[in-house]
């Protein structure tokens, strides 16, 4: 399975990282030398094998709904890029 | 006083306790190895003096008190993945350079507990990716045992660090290998323990389904009582086991007559150094000595592994990566034109090559129209490889074998080809995929550098591997080899 430049940029916009152009040819032929080498899980027949989510197969847990942290959102905020009042800022989305 | 760096936990607990000596002058003697040797081995980002000598003295006045933990007073270095309250976590990347974290890891709050002294962060690849220390922001970690190689990684920077005597013990977390190969390629004591048994809270996700943070010492026993502070059940781990709390020192006195070892044989084909099968051998005859029986056995599906894991990590990690958004917290670029230049260009900066990769490889794995292909499958062929060890267990007790393929490899030598980096991992990657324990250590050495001996368990069978590795350290002493430049 072989990416082509294309193919990397659209895969780069999914996961919302910025790839310098100059990068490109390199990443396109490393992803694909990856990929070829996962491939060889296509060589083994899994058609009755069941998924393994988790290894010892045990579900996530419950609890009961209630508050247990206390508010900390001032200590939260104070390593943020750029807060005011008491909000995250962003560029403005909407015009 | 001066041979404190050379005590194990188990004798500096014993010094301790005796008065021979005090926390702070234990913890004083651990900060000038560090400010002494760490500029050849870069095996910590941030060294925390003022706060160590502040904890140390608590230790003190608390062991005064007649309060003490058996390990109260001790110091460690932390590997940076770890949260610390109040002090920069980097996960060794850019995106976090200035990250202070707001909050504690479950680890890290155990250890406070328990009155241990955090000496400070070490260094590591980068979100825990990699298998050499070279994908680090802040620069490679270098091997005490030879300068010009890789510690390995990605807990190299604990792994120099406590090879080189400059920490007694640390942590690592591992997720493919990445606390056993570089126990490996710096002669110490790596155990990655069953999934599930020490919690993941707070402890920077990479790959959630395989993840396991665990202890680098130097001894077997070392890692037993450092195992007993930091695994149990929390609430705040949504795949954190319910079990009763267990000493993991209980069984390591007892007798190896009739342990019976499995030696997959798939491990000693092509790619191995045969001087490192040949010290796995001569391993072996050490523990038939002991009483132990060794035979064959077979794990056909073992060489699946790399490659579902190469499509289960990156997508996992490119979920949990995808909190990185410039917003909260983290790196954020310069004059944003947009929010999605924000996100594009905060992500582009702050993460590296190999990071992107990761996130490249699971996203496109992930999306629409290729989950079935990839990320299913890989989930399908986690069940085979499982269900080999499963098999395996019906007739041994432990499994044996390399850690790793070769010994230390040179800085920069396997850094052009991703994938020539993931085979280090050949033999530890599958104990991750079906959640067992694993740990490796020290058993000789090939042309000065050390060799790892990888063991593995079934699991929560940590208590019986100990005891196994206990064992052979008692008729050993690889373990107590020192790099003589770090002497």
């Amino acid at each position: 399975m072989a990416l082509s430049q294309e193919e990397v940029l659209a895969i780069a916009r999914l996961a919302r990282l910025q790839v310098p152009a100059e990068r490109l040819p390199a990443l396109a032929r490393q992803l694909s030398g990856i990929l070829e080498f996962v491939a060889q899980m296509n060589a083994v027949d899994t058609g009755n094998v069941e998924p393994l989510a988790h290894p010892l197969e045990v579900s996530a847990r419950m609890r009961e709904d209630e508050v247990t942290e206390p508010d900390r959102r001032a200590e939260f905020q104070a390593i943020a890029p750029a807060v005011e009042a008491g909000l995250y800022l962003v560029p403005k989305v909407i015009e | 006083m001066a041979e404190l760096h050379h005590l194990s936990l188990a004798e500096l607990a014993r010094g301790l306790a005796g008065g021979d000596f005090s926390s702070v002058e234990l913890t004083r003697a651990c900060l000038q190895r560090i400010e002494a040797h760490d500029r050849k081995l870069n095996s910590f980002i941030t060294v925390t003096a003022e706060q160590a000598l502040k904890q140390a003295a608590e230790a003190d006045a608390r062991r005064r008190g007649g309060d003490a933990a058996p390990l109260t007073g001790v110091p460690y270095a932390h590997k940076d993945i770890f949260c610390t309250r109040g002090v920069r976590t980097t996960c060794g990347s850019r995106m976090l350079e200035n990250f202070i974290s707001p909050y504690d890891a479950t680890v890290s709050e155990r250890f406070n507990a328990a009155g241990l002294v955090m000496l400070g962060k070490t260094n590591m690849d980068e979100f825990a990716m990699g298998s050499s220390n070279e994908t680090s922001y802040f620069g490679p970690v270098r091997n005490p045992w030879n300068t010009d190689c890789v510690p390995g990684g990605s807990s190299g920077g604990t792994a120099a660090a406590v090879a080189a005597r400059l920490a007694p013990f640390g942590t690592g977390t591992d997720t493919g290998g990445s606390i056993r190969q570089p126990a490996a390629l710096c002669g110490i004591t790596g155990i990655k323990p069953t999934y599930g048994c020490v919690s993941r809270w707070g402890m920077i996700a990479f790959a959630s389904s395989l993840d396991q943070g665990g202890p680098m010492t130097r001894t077997v026993e070392d890692a037993a009582l450092v195992l007993n502070v930091i695994c149990g059940f929390d609430p705040r781990d949504s795949t954190s086991l319910e079990r009763p709390p267990e000493d993991y020192a209980r069984d390591l006195n007892a007798s190896l007559k009739g342990l019976r070892i499995g030696l997959p044989k798939e491990y000693f084909g092509a790619g191995l150094d045969p001087a490192v099968a040949d010290a796995v051998h001569a391993a072996m005859r050490e523990f038939e000595k002991l009483g132990a029986v060794v035979r064959e056995i077979s794990l056909p599906n073992g060489h699946l592994s790399i490659p579902a894991y190469y499509v289960v990590a990156p997508a996992e990690c490119s979920s949990n990566l995808s909190r990185f958004d410039g917003v909260r917290y983290g790196h954020r670029c310069d004059k944003p034109k947009d929010l999605m230049d924000l996100y594009c260009r905060s992500r582009g900066e702050g993460f590296g090559p190999e990071v992107q990769r990761r996130i490249l490889i699971g996203t496109y794995a992930l999306s629409a129209g290729y989950y079935d292909a990839y990320y299913l499958k890989a989930q399908k062929i986690r069940r085979l490889i499982r269900d080999d060890f499963a098999r395996a267990f019906k007739e041994v007790d432990l499994i044996a074998g390399p850690t790793s393929p070769t010994t230390a490899f040179k800085i920069g030598e396997k850094t052009s080809d991703p994938v020539t980096m993931y085979l280090s991992d050949i033999y530890t990657i599958a104990v991750n995929l079906a959640g067992l324990p694993g740990m490796s250590i020290p058993a000789g050495f090939v042309n000065d550098l050390p060799v790892g001996l990888h063991i593995i368990g079934n699991y929560f069978g940590e208590a019986r591997m100990l005891n196994a590795a206990h064992q052979y350290q008692q008729a050993t002493d690889w373990h107590e080899r020192r790099p003589a430049a770090f002497a």
